[in-house]
């Protein structure tokens, strides 16, 4: 057994203060009550026990004020905490611009990391200080969930389908990271870490251990390797439509409805190509499925969020 | 013939309360009935909406004459259903025990026609499975619909099944006699539960036949 | 004690001698009989389910637990979830106490439909069948909420088997609630309107709307998962189109309504046993019925809770996350009504009461743990960590097993004539409740510490707690085999209690202890409103 052991959560990121602030107003609120209801129990078991002569209860008369009052003002504190809940919640969710995507494939039982710039982890995270990262995590087979206690930041990770969340480290350090959804045999097994650094200390690990070539330039080469580039000619002479400036636009589909562009359409249109078409072109993108890992995915999704910044072309 | 005495279970104070609750459990039952079939249209609506185009580009290899053809057999088994119960209520035995019978072939005419349609589609390789193949729209979203289907209408067929079942029993009750213009209780509960298995298929044919035919 | 107490006899014929031999129980349609037919059952689900509780913490003494294999941890926790929410925690209420006393409550001689009262039995039996099949065949390692697609795929258990059981345990379920929604609605005596019913009656109806509504769906999802798992198609793969979180959203849509199904019943105990012994009417009377069927409607309203972080919009998590706080809301009412209940009353200290009051203090802590949850910002953190299985450990043995014991005691002079020891009785009630704060509180610093659930090794830094815990639950484990073995003594030994032992208002008070098989010799009529302790004599001496 440790000689010491924690209390309380280390404090690790800009959201962990904020978290634990308004855990702390519900702690209070919680003590209040319970210290208010036992209180009232011991009180009045031993003020009103039965005793000789006193046999009896007083007869009950209903009291709405009372009734009101105490329905009142829990519901007048629960919006409070609602309210100060769905702030936190928007806040862990809405990752500010200029946020450094990391991404992430969880498959049974490990976790594969990919930063931009090329360099590839297996359960361990190196981010740098004070710069948010946002994660954009897929799942190889079955639900997991990626959860940094330190930073109280968690997000399920899900097949099929890319899930985002994002964080600001305000620490160095070691942080735990736990998968936590149950997801099979080994899923206690499944966590690793997050190791924070200061940016200088980062951008050397960064170059370190050989040099790899950033999402982008992967995925450029896949985007020829697998003869994408055949048919999305960046002048648009191709037989689909030119790929440049394209992501995060809204587009019109065959079916006349429309959506915006984003990493879950693109993902979807390597892997099943004929459902939902761009208005104006014919449903004949072959199927890329077997031929691209989820890591292959990811990195076309870099590449074509690449498209068009050079030329400046604003993405929405 | 002597008329057979209403029999009240012990529990009950009369042969009123008894044929109240019964009544109402029928009523209650066909209330949970109700949130099973719920889980799969709401399963149904959330694919429907995702994949409009493929939803109703299977729904066409659906046989709409068959589904038309089965809907007009249930609704006139609910029309049998319902003078069965008017029978027994002016005590006519023999008429009650006969649109009984009707209801019941009715039932498994549509079973029949249920049988038939599922057949063709086996032959379509439409089944959802390892031979299931499908052009003209996404093939995954294809069987997700003919999935959604089947197992849609085979609850469907399972409730009817037993439905027919309680149609014979109680087909066989009115042949010994056992009703009363006082007493038709069982009568009443079955046709309940035999209209409810023919609301459910007014609700599933429009959703799983007629989607993309109102051009 | 005086002199001239009469000496009380155990009423010549009664339920249990009514008709002697096997075949009289297991084909009874006395919804007594049957009720003690469920109460063996239950009982046997609970210790199993507890065995498994106990290797659950035994292997957590330790950061690297060798006992057993990760897999066989993996199926400990989801036989134990299964078996304590499904074989357990939803009958035990409702089919044990509910069946024995809501028809007396109400002045009926049974159920509106007994045949179906003994079917119910035979089908959770059935259910039970399998479920063992399945543990003993190697057991099932989804956890108990089965999400897919790990249960519709990836798994290589008897999920099948372990779905089966559950479905067709449901079912034993809907016909124990649509036979007490029947029988509360038309088989009340003259004079008993709704509001002099006892609050026992409205939370088994309010249970009973949910089990009768919410258990279908669950139905359906198990025969989803059922079907994916044989035919390799369905609509929870990923692979093949279909969305994994359309299981969560289904199976959530009962499972959140399942746990008031837990919850309601063990508050209808204590409102009867808080009343009894403050020998006072129970405070706002009208608010705690009407909070009975709140809790069961916006019950319904807030299965997203348990997704805020599964992929669900922002937006829909929002809704959720509101609608929870209102759900709270009617459980605070209950809690403040039966505080105000003991003011000015005249409290005695015997077992049930004990009970009825650890209950509301578990309960309270218990609820205040969920406004944590419901609060968004603060389930990012303590989703699906050790957080949440101390919430719902506070509320389904803080709460709902106290309650269930505080029934048992205070029902049992009614059920068997016989009364249990009070001294024993009360120091069980002493040891579980020190034997459950040791064991749960822990649990809630390790959560927001971060050890997530579901997890057969965990760093060294958590074992502290994690010891604590252990410890609390062999505490915990004694204080429930206690009443295993006085309850099963006091049979033979117990003394004789007479029909009124607790000086009790209700029908069901009113006839022999135990009943004979009618339940009355003559029907009751009622022309009182509930409560009236006012006009009772006291409670009589231990």
């Amino acid at each position: 057994m440790g000689r010491t052991f924690p209390l309380f959560p280390q404090r690790a990121s800009t959201a962990a203060g904020q978290v634990d602030a308004l855990f702390f107003f519900l702690v209070a609120v919680s003590v209040f009550f319970v210290v208010l209801i036992f209180g009232l129990i011991a009180y009045f078991s031993v003020r009103y026990r039965q005793r000789t002569g006193h046999e009896r209860g007083e007869p009950t008369r209903t009291s709405i004020g009372l009734e009101i009052t105490w329905t009142g003002i829990p519901m007048a504190l629960t919006v409070v905490m609602f309210v100060w809940g769905v702030k936190l919640f928007f806040n862990a969710y809405s990752p500010p611009p200029g946020a450094m995507e990391v991404f992430v494939v969880a498959k049974q039982w490990m976790w594969k990391f990919q930063h931009p710039e090329g360099r590839r982890e297996i359960n361990e995270l190196h981010v740098p200080l004070g710069q948010p990262i946002q994660l954009t995590m897929i799942s190889e087979d079955v639900i997991h969930d990626l959860f940094v206690p330190a930073f109280r930041t968690k997000m399920d990770v899900l097949p099929g389908r890319y899930s985002t969340v994002w964080f600001q480290a305000t620490r160095t350090g070691t942080y735990h990271l736990f998968c936590s959804q149950y997801c099979g045999t080994e899923h206690s097994k499944m966590g690793g870490w997050v190791h924070v650094m200061e940016p200088a200390d980062y951008a050397k690990w960064l170059s370190g251990a050989g040099a790899n070539e950033p999402l982008e330039v992967a995925g450029a080469r896949l985007f020829t390797q697998l003869g994408c580039i055949t048919c999305h000619q960046p002048n648009g002479t191709g037989r689909g439509p030119s790929l440049v400036g394209a992501f995060g636009r809204t587009v019109k589909l065959t079916t006349g409805e429309t959506l915006v562009a984003n990493e879950d359409y693109v993902r979807m249109m390597v892997l099943t190509p004929g459902v939902k078409v761009v208005a104006g072109y014919q449903p004949i993108m072959p199927t890329f499925k077997g031929l691209v890992s989820e890591e292959g995915l990811q990195q076309l999704v870099a590449y074509i969020k690449s498209l068009g910044k050079e030329e400046g072309a604003k993405t929405p | 013939m002597p008329e057979p005495r209403t029999i009240v279970a012990p529990q009950f104070d009369d042969a009123a309360q008894q044929q109240e609750t019964s009544m109402l459990g029928m009523w209650v039952f066909l209330a949970t009935e109700v949130m099973f079939f719920g889980g799969l249209f709401a399963s149904y609506t959330m694919y429907r909406a995702l994949y409009a185009q493929a939803f109703a580009a299977a729904s066409h290899h659906l046989d709409i004459v068959l589904g038309t053809l089965n809907t007009a057999v249930l609704l006139t088994s609910s029309l049998t259903m319902a003078l069965a119960v008017r029978s027994a209520q002016v005590g006519a035995r023999r008429t009650t025990a006969t649109l009984l019978v009707v209801t019941m072939l009715l039932g498994l005419a549509f079973l029949g026609i249920k049988g038939v349609e599922y057949y063709q589609k086996y032959v379509d390789h439409l089944v959802p499975g390892p031979s299931f193949s499908f052009s003209g729209a996404n093939r995954h979203d294809a069987e997700m619909f003919f999935y959604l289907y089947f197992v849609m209408t085979g609850l469907h067929a399972l409730h009817m099944i037993a439905g027919v079942g309680v149609m014979s029993v109680l087909t066989i009750l009115t042949v010994r006699g056992r009703f009363t213009p006082a007493y038709y209780n069982p009568l009443e509960i079955g046709g309940l539960y035999w209209h409810f298995v023919d609301i459910v298929w007014i609700f599933l044919f429009p959703l799983l036949y007629l989607i993309g035919h109102h051009t | 004690m005086t002199n001239a107490e009469p000496v009380l006899k155990l009423p010549r014929e009664n339920y249990l001698n009514a008709n002697y031999g096997i075949k009289s129980w297991l084909l009874t349609t006395d919804h007594k009989r049957i009720a003690l037919l469920y109460l063996v059952s239950v009982t046997l689900f609970f210790v199993l389910g507890g065995i498994y509780a106990g290797l659950i913490r035994l292997e957590l003494l330790t950061p690297y637990g060798h006992f057993v294999s990760d897999e066989s941890y993996n199926k400990l926790f989801t036989m134990h979830g299964l078996i304590m929410i499904f074989f357990f925690l939803i009958p035990s209420i409702p089919a044990v106490l509910g069946n024995f006393v809501l028809p007396m409550m109400i002045g009926a001689r049974d159920l509106a439909f007994p045949r179906i009262n003994l079917a119910s039995w035979y089908i959770y039996i059935l259910g039970g069948i399998f479920t063992l099949t399945a543990a003993v065949t190697g057991g099932v390692d989804t956890g108990w909420t089965f999400y897919t697609p790990y249960s519709s795929t990836y798994s290589n258990t008897h999920v099948i088997t372990m779905a089966a059981g559950v479905f067709i345990t449901g079912f034993s379920s809907i016909f124990t609630g649509l036979n007490f929604i029947v029988t509360t609605h038309k088989m009340r005596v003259p004079g008993l309107t709704w509001f002099r019913l006892p609050l026992f009656v409205w939370s088994i109806y309010a249970t009973s709307l949910i089990m009768v509504l919410g258990t279908p769906v669950l139905a359906i999802s198990l025969s989803l998962i059922g079907l994916e798992r044989l035919f390799h198609v369905g609509v929870f793969n990923p692979a093949m189109g279909g969305d994994p979180i359309l299981f969560q959203h289904l199976f959530w849509f009962y499972s959140h309504p399942a746990v008031y199904i837990m919850i309601l019943p063990s508050m209808g105990v204590v409102s009867e046993v808080i009343p009894c012994f403050a020998r006072r009417k129970i405070f706002g009377y009208h608010f705690v019925a009407f909070s009975s069927l709140a809790i069961a409607v916006l019950g319904f309203l807030v299965w997203g809770h348990h997704m805020f972080v599964s992929g669900q919009s922002i937006y829909a998590g929002m809704v959720f996350s509101i609608l929870s706080f209102l759900v709270a809301i009617p459980s605070a009412i209950k809690v403040f009504n039966w505080t105000a209940t003991l003011y000015k009353g005249s409290v005695i200290y015997r077992t049930p009461m004990l009970y009825s009051l650890g209950f509301i203090g578990l309960f309270t802590i218990g609820g205040l743990t969920g406004l944590f949850l419901a609060t968004l910002g603060i389930d990012v953190h303590v989703h699906d960590t050790y957080f949440v299985i101390a919430h719902f450990h506070y509320i389904m043995v803080g709460g709902a097993v106290m309650g269930y014991m505080s029934g048992l005691h205070y029902w049992w002079p009614k059920i068997t004539g016989r009364l249990y020891p009070e001294g024993w009785g009360r120091l069980a009630a002493l040891i579980i409740f020190i034997g459950f704060n040791l064991t749960f509180f822990p649990q809630f610093v390790l959560g927001y510490l971060g050890m997530p659930r579901r997890y057969h090794t965990y760093p060294p830094e958590f074992q502290v707690f994690n010891v604590m815990s252990s410890a609390g639950a062999s505490i915990l484990g004694i204080g429930y085999l206690l009443p295993l073995i006085y309850l099963l003594w006091s049979l033979r030994y117990g003394r004789v209690a007479g029909p009124n032992p607790w000086a009790a208002t209700g029908l069901e008070w009113q006839t022999t202890s135990p009943p004979p098989t009618d339940n009355f010799s003559e029907t009751p009529a009622v022309s009182d409103e509930p409560y009236n302790y006012y006009d009772m004599e006291p409670v009589p001496h231990a």
